[in-house]
């Protein structure tokens, strides 16, 4: 059993080895872009995590020429995408989209920055208030002997 | 009989495993020399695993089908090559491979740990054998790679084919070395913990070790990368797999780690953050592990789809980091702090660093775990590839990059960042004249690409400013005083300039693939003429030979330059009949600025094959530079003052050795 899983997951990953056919081109270069562009945002269900654009499986094969077909059928890029995730739905789409399953998945690295920026600002300004009332300037006595430190440091390192 | 020695061994591992752990860490309060027992159980240990890893890679050498292990993973069939490196291309192997690393480390700090104090020495290798039971029951009970079949089988299953590759064979190690290294910083922090002090000699100590472990790490990364370009066909070199994925967070992390170290090394700050990194660092670890194991991500790494065993390692998981944290929460407080610094110092610089480096590993640790999480939560599946990554994780690592040539110019307690400017206008000027090149050089490519070609160039020169600058170069400094300078300064700052130095053509590498590959995709006939870049290609012809396991079709490619004839290229589609297993051999001929990249697809009914052909820019820097980094890494190891295990004054003080261990903690 797990044998004959690791052999359909291992022809699952070595398939993709190629992507887009000669024949699956569109001739209008700048469609064909358009049709580029949109395949990398857009997952190959059978596959790991890879874009239709990267995989050579049947399924991404499929989705390709129908990305392609919409294309000269003149929608928008923004059509396509409705037009693919209505008939495949949300998963197809590397990039998920924003709405209330997914804010936590695109605010949090925001939220940690923001936290990370504000306590790093609190710390800063601590450290800074504390070095104003604690540092007293050195006394002569202390000055000679980081002059004696630092000269042995110096002679050790030659 | 070998692999019964082999099983004895792990066995007899597991009981001085459990002798390491509470010898010090429940015995020592009561009778302090049983944390003396730590040393020799660590030596006894690493002894102990040796031995079994080497018996189970000697029964995969001579093909012993009677271990189910080889049996379900090896043939007779294959190179002796692979299979040896078969020992630890399967869960069990592999988790054999980690904790003999696991072991290793132990080991390492019993033979050459001398000059720490004995009570932080023994309370680190006791957390070390803690950890090491935990995974040697999780070995045994769940998967013993010694368990033999009745009646053992004519022939081997195999090993996948893909992974029949010098790259990936050695893949692993690295990686686990990796993994498992930070293992060491862990129970550094723990120890530390334990004992309720951190110091600068603590941050010392714990140093080289975590380097060690990022040097490995970033390695095996790269190892990873570079095959997966060859590999799979089609020259992708990062694919935000999840699995990739979890080898990158603990990197991110580990690299925060190093850098946070250097601020409690040197001036005794940031003691808890560092710990509490240390901590995390080896819990990312830990998950990469449980995700790669458990079955609760698909991908040509998850050899174990076995969920009982993911359980196994999340509950090791759970305890070893929610104790940590149980313990950080109850002893940190008691942490003094200490270190007093300007919002703009070097401090200040390690910070920044540091909460860059968490953020971004936030955010691959989010893009990762959320569709799992969502799915569990209310069933909706959702994908996170790509183009989330470039949202997210781009933002926040390009700023820390701007920044790194900065840091190492910034004095420490309070720096003077208009003189830091000055330092760096050098190379600012050479990423500008970077960019205009860049600009010149690309017709229509991306807009954004020369800026990022700049980036690079600013992170090598800003790294070249800092030794340039500490020798005093055109600073008063004649060329031989400076080079006299430059062979007294510290190893550990030829390190990171080199490090920063390897960061910076990692960039250049990126986004050259990125932004300039060129593209032929055509069905073509033998005999056809094609051009791809500069070059030409003419497909001559696709033979049909027998390799050791293996049915190949070989394609034939004459490459030409400005009309000279400089190779002959020959990519290869392989069948391994054991397994009915296709693969690709890309043919890949390099000028190291750049790679031309072919590959034979599958023939299309009449006589036409389909042909890509790519040539991509700058690629092979991302691996170079990767290999930099790694090389700035071990050459601040190898600074005299981070050597493992040397007495920090051996030039000095011949018998440092002998000195007592208070004494080097106030020095």
């Amino acid at each position: 059993m797990i044998q004959g899983v690791a052999i359909l997951l291992a022809l699952l990953i070595s398939l993709p080895a190629m992507a887009v056919y000669p024949g699956e081109r569109l001739d209008d270069p700048a469609l064909e872009e358009r049709a580029r562009g949109l395949s990398q945002e857009l997952r190959c269900l059978v596959c790991q995590n890879q874009s239709i654009d990267d995989s050579d499986a049947p399924l991404a094969k499929d989705l390709r020429i129908l990305v392609r077909d919409r294309l000269k059928a003149g929608d928008s890029d923004a059509e396509v995408m409705t037009y693919i995730v209505d008939r495949y739905g949300e998963f197809v789409l590397l990039r998920p989209p924003l709405r209330a399953g997914t804010v936590l998945l695109w605010l949090t690295p925001l939220l940690v920055l923001l936290a990370g920026v504000i306590s790093v600002f609190v710390y800063l300004r601590r450290g800074q208030t504390a070095s104003a009332e604690g540092t007293a300037p050195l006394s002569e006595a202390e000055k000679a002997r980081l002059g004696e430190i630092v000269m042995d440091r110096e002679h050790e390192r030659d | 009989m070998i692999a019964e020695f082999g099983h004895f061994a792990l066995v007899l591992a597991l009981g001085v495993a459990l002798v390491q752990a509470l010898g010090p860490l429940i015995g020592m309060p009561f009778n302090a020399s049983l944390g003396r027992v730590a040393v020799p159980a660590a030596r006894a240990q690493l002894v102990l695993l040796s031995l079994s890893f080497l018996a189970l890679v000697y029964a995969f050498a001579v093909s012993d089908f009677s271990l189910s292990l080889v049996a379900a993973n090896s043939h007779s069939a294959k190179p002796l090559i692979y299979k040896l490196t078969g020992a630890w291309g399967n869960h069990e192997g592999s988790m054999l491979l980690w904790t003999l690393i696991l072991a290793t480390f132990g080991g390492a700090v019993a033979f050459f740990g001398s000059n720490l104090p004995d009570g932080l020495r023994a309370r680190v290798l006791g957390v070390q054998g803690l950890i090491g039971a935990a995974f040697l029951m999780f070995l045994l009970f769940t998967s013993n790679p010694f368990l033999r079949l009745d009646p053992a089988p004519f022939d081997g299953n195999g090993l996948n084919p893909i992974l029949q590759d010098p790259a990936l064979a050695f893949h692993p190690p690295f990686l686990y070395a990796g993994y498992v290294g930070f293992s060491i910083a862990f129970s550094f922090a723990v120890a530390a913990l334990l004992e309720g002090k951190v110091d600068p000699a603590w941050a010392r100590w714990v140093r080289p070790w975590t380097l060690a472990a990022w040097c490995s790490l970033t390695l095996g990364i790269a190892m990873g990368s570079w095959w997966a370009y060859y590999e799979l066909g089609w020259g992708g070199w990062w694919f935000w797999d999840p699995v990739e994925n979890a080898s990158l967070m603990p990197w991110l992390l580990g690299t925060a780690l190093l850098h946070s170290a250097i601020v409690v090394e040197k001036r005794g700050a940031l003691k808890r953050w560092t710990l509490l990194l240390a901590i995390f660092t080896f819990a990312l670890s830990l998950i990469g592990t449980f995700l790669v194991r458990s079955g609760v991500l698909t991908s040509v790494h998850a050899f174990a789809v076995d969920p009982a065993r993911g359980i196994v390692i999340l509950g090791i998981l759970v305890l070893f980091v929610g104790g940590a944290l149980t313990l950080y929460a109850i002893r940190a407080p008691a942490l003094k702090v200490e270190g007093i610094f300007a919002p703009l110092s070097r401090e200040a610089a390690l910070i920044v660093n540091n909460l860059l480096l968490t953020a971004a590993t936030v955010a691959v640790f989010v893009g990762t775990l959320y569709p799992l999480a969502l799915d569990a939560v209310d069933g909706t599946k959702i994908s996170v590839g790509a183009p989330f990554y470039n949202l997210t994780f781009v933002p926040i690592i390009v700023p820390l990059l701007l920044l790194v040539p900065f840091g190492p110019m910034l004095g420490w307690k309070r720096a003077d960042i208009l003189g830091a400017s000055q330092r760096l206008a050098a190379a600012a000027a050479v990423s500008a004249v970077g960019l205009a090149a860049a600009w010149v050089w690309q017709n229509d490519g991306p807009w954004g690409a020369p800026f990022g070609i700049a980036l690079g160039v600013w992170l090598i020169g800003g790294a070249f400013s800092e030794i340039g600058y500490r020798v005093r170069l055109f600073r008063g400094a004649s060329l031989p005083e400076a080079a006299a300078k430059a062979r007294r300064l510290p190893r550990s700052a030829w390190g990171t300039a080199i490090a920063h130095a390897g960061v910076g053509v990692i960039v250049i590498g990126i986004v050259g693939i990125t932004s300039w590959r060129v593209e032929v995709i055509e069905a073509l006939e033998p005999g056809a003429t094609f051009e791809v870049g500069s070059y030409t290609l003419t497909f001559q012809n696709v033979s049909s030979y027998e390799g050791p396991n293996f049915r190949a079709d070989k394609g034939s490619f004459l490459v030409e330059r400005n009309g000279k004839e400089i190779a002959t290229l020959t990519p290869e589609k392989r069948i391994y009949p054991v397994s009915e297993m296709p693969t690709t051999e890309a043919a890949i001929y390099t000028i190291w600025v750049a790679d031309l990249y072919v590959v034979l697809g599958d023939q299309t009914g009449t006589g036409a094959w389909t042909v890509r052909a790519y040539v991509n820019p700058l690629v092979p820097w991302v691996w170079i530079g990767a290999v930099i980094m790694v090389f700035g890494g071990m050459i601040s190891l190898s600074d005299r003052r981070y050597r493992v295990g040397a007495p920090i004054r051996a030039a000095s003080v011949p018998s440092a050795r002998a000195r007592k261990p208070e004494e080097e903690v106030s020095a």
